[in-house]
């Protein structure tokens, strides 16, 4: 009987897991201050073209985003399959452009409203009438700094 | 003697921090947005009369244009995309004092002292029908030509790359090669 409970104390200890959720916790946090929230659901397929002459968009408070392509599958019944434009999570007009920028601008702090940088995302087959018009809708707006969103290209 | 509190088991724990991090990992996108940075000009008031600036004289505009089949017509000859870069150096710097290419004016310069300094602009002109990718092709190949030629300036003088100037010598070197990139006022022509 004895020789039995000896055997029973020299069992492996089971691994504690009492870390695990420090180290997971440790991920999330990294994960949360490294991404960005996915802001809004795409209606529209955007690839856009790629170029070499980069830059970041470094502050992404300071961002709006127009998107513009051709609408997905499920809503080309209703929107057809000619290029539209998305403002947030809706399909938009060109006339549209400059309530949403005053609406992006009062979202802003004020003093942040000068960086503001509009970031087009524009599918690269798209024709440029569209993309000519929402250029002038935002030089009506004073909204001048813009961004084409680009890839990098390999070389 | 009172009871002992039993400990709150910690095991679950790991499941809960594992849901939120997958949902974290769902609902972000660590891509970072990287693009072409461009400005517009303002719009031109109202009630502006014809315009009064002096006309530019042709040798110092670099006529870009883009039809709508994705054809560049580059100073009146058809131009691939791949030679458009040489081209608009060419242009910028004008390092022969060339008659047709752009006149330079002397200026003084920080760091570099009495300098010529290019009159040369460039005009974008694309139809309705131009495909975005192009445009953006065309607009990369300008703006990668000005930043050669700055690239080349600051190796040549500071012995480093532009990127690693401070902003007093990018200043300069901006001042030199300016970006001078101009698009033409977008014109309702008829037909389709």
């Amino acid at each position: 009987m004895s020789k039995f409970r000896k055997n029973d104390t020299k069992e492996l200890p089971p691994i504690s897991t009492a870390s695990l959720p420090d180290i997971v916790f440790m991920l999330l946090f990294f994960f949360m201050v490294s991404t960005t929230m996915r802001e809004v659901t795409m209606k529209v397929q955007v690839t856009v073209p790629s170029a070499t002459e980069l830059s970041k968009l470094e502050k992404k408070s300071l961002v709006s985003y127009i998107y513009v392509g051709t609408p997905f599958k499920q809503y080309q019944n209703v929107f057809g399959s000619e290029p539209r434009i998305q403002l947030n999570d809706q399909f938009a007009k060109v006339s549209d452009i400059p309530d949403y920028i005053t609406a992006e601008r009062e979202a802003r702090d004020e003093a942040e409203v000068p960086f503001m940088i509009t970031s087009l995302k524009v599918d690269e087959y798209t024709k440029m009438g569209i993309v000519t018009d929402i250029k002038q809708e935002l030089r009506k707006a004073a909204a001048l700094h813009i961004n084409y969103s680009s890839r990098k290209k390999e070389r | 003697m009172a009871k002992k509190i039993p400990e709150i088991p910690a095991a679950s724990l790991a499941d809960i921090a594992f849901m939120l991090l997958i949902f974290f990992l769902v609902t972000t996108t660590m891509d970072v947005d990287s693009g072409l940075e461009r400005r517009l000009p303002p719009m031109p008031p109202e009630d502006q009369e014809e315009d009064d600036t002096p006309p530019i004289k042709e040798r110092n505009v670099f006529v870009v244009l883009v039809n709508a089949k994705n054809q560049l017509l580059v100073e009146g000859e058809i131009t691939d995309i791949d030679e458009l870069r040489d081209k608009a150096k060419e242009f910028m710097a004008n390092p022969y004092n060339d008659e047709d290419l752009p006149e330079k004016k002397i200026e003084t310069v920080d760091f570099f002292g009495q300098v010529e300094i290019t009159k040369g602009v460039i005009s974008l002109r694309n139809d309705v029908g131009t495909q975005y990718g192009t445009y953006i092709a065309v607009q990369n190949e300008l703006v990668g030509a000005i930043n050669e030629l700055r690239e080349e300036l600051a190796k040549q003088k500071f012995g480093k790359p532009y990127e690693k100037l401070d902003s007093d010598q990018q200043g300069a070197i901006k001042d030199i090669y300016p970006s001078r990139i101009s698009e033409a006022e977008p014109k309702k022509v008829g037909g389709n």
